[in-house]
């Protein structure tokens, strides 16, 4: 089963673990601005493409790394399904593959849960050329350690993804959107107390003023919440929460500009509003809190103030990288990093360095 | 037996009461929900704080000692089952539940909390834990996130392992360490997912961060009677293939039926070949309009009979025949082993015609309980130990049906666990480079292979010597050993 462009990979693979020179993994390169600076040879995953199995009444898609994402979405939508977690494309050649390593999902992910929820299995290479395959096809697996999951997120730093099985769920029936006028910190209080309440809650946003949801699920369900939060409808629907997804909102064109950093705030919802120097747009019902900086502004207060909030500050786009993406590990944390990186890859050629500097 | 240096330096780690050796107090922890095996640890350590974890752990890594967690000891693989030269630490005393937080939608407990008691604590917010195991009034949450247990509402509301913000542990050396956090992701790897399912080999959980759920404001259950069982496992994905997620969706054979009307009375049809139940929650406009497609569909793939809870208490009445399948089998059969595998969902009508074969052919009863939403088989073999031979057909037929699951393309366990009961199957569903990746996982963690040794992640010398055992099956080595 193992076709000629897995077969070549390996060989690269076992070529760079012999010279010790590392292999930058890329997709569509939607997700090449994620994270620490690539560096390697290109190891293009796109010519591995194409959906391997998809039956509806299972729930379970499986695609090759390389699929474009479009074409997964547009497969599922045909047969009345979806990705709940809305994962970003980021520009047109997004694969799925891409989609799983960078473990990024949209406006929805609170209520439907984040891609490694749905991952129910991957086949990799690892860093020696090894083809591995974990989890399956099926909606419950306890059969060894969870490392489909592990893959995920892991910016490609633990294996090339070859094949990845997601769970798919319905399209809700029905979707509305409503927006009240408020402050942020009365939308987060708002937010907090609708999560604790059965309201079909499909994503929230606020930003400038105003607080945006969306409710999705049974018509008749979204009609009740709707009458239950209030506010007045939102002439824009949904399409607020594609730009959410997308980032072409207006809020991130500005934070993705020059001489502008982008910060994501991941920390516990109830969280108060800080102002923490720049402007903020706030999703996932206070959750997920995006900060628009001055490209030199000091990290330390944001990852002080986002880790006394249960939670991590990451340099999503913009600033200066040199200074660390992603929140720095504590001790144990990277001890048990540093090892999982030797089990999978010992020499080092993966990815090297695109999540921590080491790594 | 402990070294007694190293013996007398663990037990001055706590209260004389919670440190056991004697034969008649460590007996209580010889087996776990597999009883069949059974194994007297060297001693008992009950702490109750973390500290008291940590100096025990930092010990028996320094006198290599092996140590097994234990949380309520209900688990069906073995998982829980001690190692006879090694300390069994149970953490029963971490009862506490440290904090219920209704803005956030989450509790944050200690691991010796039965599953039911957070659900019990969360009900005056309107929020419940969703993951509900048929042993959810024993179990704790340790042990759930341990083995990431399921429940017959994961179908909608998911695993253990998507109802977990954060666990906090301490690793074989003392080192304390956090998986996950209070934000719905954390930086690096995802070793909160690694954790989940890892049946107490990677560290010892101490605290856990729950999701908690609101509760819907109604729930409903629809019966549906099948005159054969195919065509109850087509209903299955008829339902799903409508584009209904059901709360719940669970199927039981006639035997299985049988089994439990003698016990709990729960109203089921005993002609029936098989039965469903398909449960609906949310609003009340919302069940209706489900329920009303629910039974649409379920009598357009053939149900001969159809019934809906009408109140809260009818709906408790026809869970109760579900929930207590295992005592239930418990009571008609004088033994009898529970196999959990999961399978792609089309795939029920052929592996339910193939498990009669087997019946037949092994000559043994098998009663069927499934969470027929998420494929995961509960066959349940029933057999007697005092008749020569029996025990081993009934490993034979179990055995048989766990390779089934991974020739239609499922797995071995879908929610209790290898432990020491599926180690063999191990070797069949995973190729030697993967098992060796896993053993690397493993020491990544716990280089000595201290925690919970010899579960989970079968050695290849294991799998070579079962390809032995298996080739020689007259002369087993240790004919002693049970072999379950
Ligand atoms: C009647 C019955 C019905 C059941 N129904 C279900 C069901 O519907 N769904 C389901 O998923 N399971 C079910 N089970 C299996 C079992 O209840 C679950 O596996 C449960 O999660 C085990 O919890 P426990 O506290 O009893 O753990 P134990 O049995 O004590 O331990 C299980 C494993 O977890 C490890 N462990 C325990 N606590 C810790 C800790 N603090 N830190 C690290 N490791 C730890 C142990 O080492 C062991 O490997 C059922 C069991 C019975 C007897």
């Amino acid at each position: 089963m193992t076709d000629a462009v897995v077969l070549g990979w390996q060989q690269r693979i076992r070529d760079a673990a012999a010279s010790g020179r590392p292999l930058r993994i890329r997709g569509g390169g939607s997700k090449d601005f994620y994270g620490q600076e690539p560096v390697g040879e290109l190891l293009d995953t796109t010519p591995l493409a194409g959906i391997v199995d998809y039956d509806p009444t299972e729930l379970v898609l499986t695609a090759r790394a390389g699929t474009p994402l479009a074409e997964v979405e547009r497969v599922l939508a045909d047969a009345g399904q979806m990705l709940a977690f809305e994962p970003p494309h980021f520009g047109p050649g997004a694969t799925l593959g891409g989609t799983v390593a960078a473990g990024l999902s949209g406006p929805r992910r609170p209520y439907a849960g984040a891609v490694r929820d749905l991952v129910l299995g991957t086949r990799i290479l690892d860093g020696r050329g090894t083809e591995l395959a974990f989890g399956g096809r099926v909606m419950k697996n306890v059969a060894g350690f969870d490392v489909a999951r592990l893959m995920t997120g892991a910016l490609g730093t633990l294996g090339v993804l070859l094949e990845i099985s997601l769970k798919c769920q319905p399209l809700p029936k029905a979707v509305t959107v409503r927006v009240l006028e408020c402050g942020a910190a009365e939308s987060l209080r708002l937010t907090c107390g609708w999560a604790a309440q059965p309201l079909s809650l499909a994503g929230t946003c606020h930003v400038d003023g105003r607080l945006v949801v969306r409710l999705a699920g049974a018509a008749p369900a979204v009609a009740a919440a709707a009458a239950r939060i209030g506010g007045s409808a939102w002439p824009e629907g949904d399409a607020l929460f594609a730009s959410l997804r997308e980032q072409t909102h207006p809020f991130f064109a500005a934070a993705g500009g020059p001489g502008r950093a982008l910060w994501r705030l991941a920390v516990k919802p109830t969280a108060p509003y800080a102002d923490l120097g720049g402007a903020q747009l706030i999703e996932w019902g206070g959750a997920l809190r995006w900060l628009d900086l001055d490209a030199g502004a000091d990290p330390q207060p944001l990852r002080a103030w986002a880790a006394s909030h249960g939670g991590h500050a990451t340099l999503f786009r913009g600033g200066d990288k040199a200074a660390g993406v992603f929140q720095p590990l504590d001790e144990t944390l990277l001890g048990l990093h540093r090892r999982l990186k030797a089990n999978f890859d010992p020499q080092g050629i993966l990815n090297r360095g695109r999540l921590y500097p080491g790594l | 037996m402990l070294d007694s240096a190293v013996s007398s330096r663990l037990a001055a780690l706590l209260p004389p009461e919670a440190w056991l050796t004697a034969d008649e107090d460590t007996r209580a922890y010889e087996c776990d929900g597999l009883t069949l095996y059974r194994t007297r640890p060297a001693a008992v350590a009950l702490p109750e704080t973390e500290a008291q974890v940590v100096a025990i752990l930092r010990q028996c890594h320094q006198a290599r000692i092996p140590v097994v967690a234990r949380g309520a000891g209900t688990g069906l693989s073995g998982g829980a089952t001690p190692d006879a030269g090694g300390v069994l630490l149970s953490l029963a005393k971490f009862r506490r539940i440290l904090a219920i937080d209704p803005e956030s939608q989450t509790a944050v407990v200690q691991p010796g909390v039965r599953n039911l008691a957070i659900s019990e604590a969360a009900a005056a917010h309107g929020l419940y834990y969703a993951p509900d195991p048929s042993s959810q009034i024993a179990c704790t949450i340790g042990g759930n996130v341990a083995e990431n247990a399921g429940g017959v509402h994961c179908l909608k509301y998911g695993l253990t392992v998507h109802n977990v913000r954060r666990v906090r542990g301490v690793l074989i050396d003392g080192s304390t360490v956090e998986f996950g956090g209070d934000a719905l992701d954390a930086p690096g790897y995802d070793l909160l997912a690694l954790i989940n399912g890892s049946e107490g080999l990677l560290a010892v959980i101490t605290e856990v961060t729950v999701k908690l759920t609101p509760k819907p404001l109604l729930a409903q259950v629809a019966l549906a009677s099948f005159d054969d069982v195919g065509r109850a496992g087509l209903a299955v994905s008829a339902v799903i293939g409508a584009g209904i997620v059901p709360a719940g969706l669970e199927m039981m054979d006639r035997a299985a039926t049988r089994a439990v009307e003698a016990f709990v009375h729960a109203n089921y049809p005993l002609d029936a070949q098989a039965i469903l139940l398909v449960e609906s929650d949310g609003t009340p406009e919302e069940v209706a309009a489900e329920m009303a497609e629910i039974k649409r569909v379920l009598a357009a793939s053939g149900a001969t009979a159809i019934r809906v809870s009408t109140d809260e208490k009818e709906r408790l009445l026809l869970w109760s025949g579900r929930k207590a399948a295992f005592p239930a089998v418990g009571r008609i059969a004088a033994d009898y082993i529970c196999m959990d595998g999961t399978i792609p969902r089309r795939t029920l009508p052929q592996v339910l015609a193939r498990i009669d074969e087997f019946s037949h052919r092994f000559g043994l009863a098998c009663a069927n309980v499934f969470h027929a939403g998420d494929g995961n088989l509960h066959p349940l073999i029933m057999f007697d130990a005092n008749v020569a031979e029996e025990a081993e057909r009934a490993e034979a037929f179990g055995a048989a049906i766990l390779e089934l699951c991974i020739e239609v393309g499922g797995t071995i366990t879908g929610e209790h666990g290898v432990g020491i009961e599926k180690i063999r199957q191990m070797c069949t569903q995973f190729r030697p480079d993967e098992l060796t990746s896993f053993l690397g996982v493993k020491a990544a963690f716990d280089e000595h292979g201290l925690l919970n040794p010899g579960k989970a992640v079968p050695t290849l010398h294991r799998c070579a010597e079962f390809g032995k055992m298996h080739v020689h099956r007259g002369a087993l080595p240790h004919p002693e050993l049970p072999r379950f």
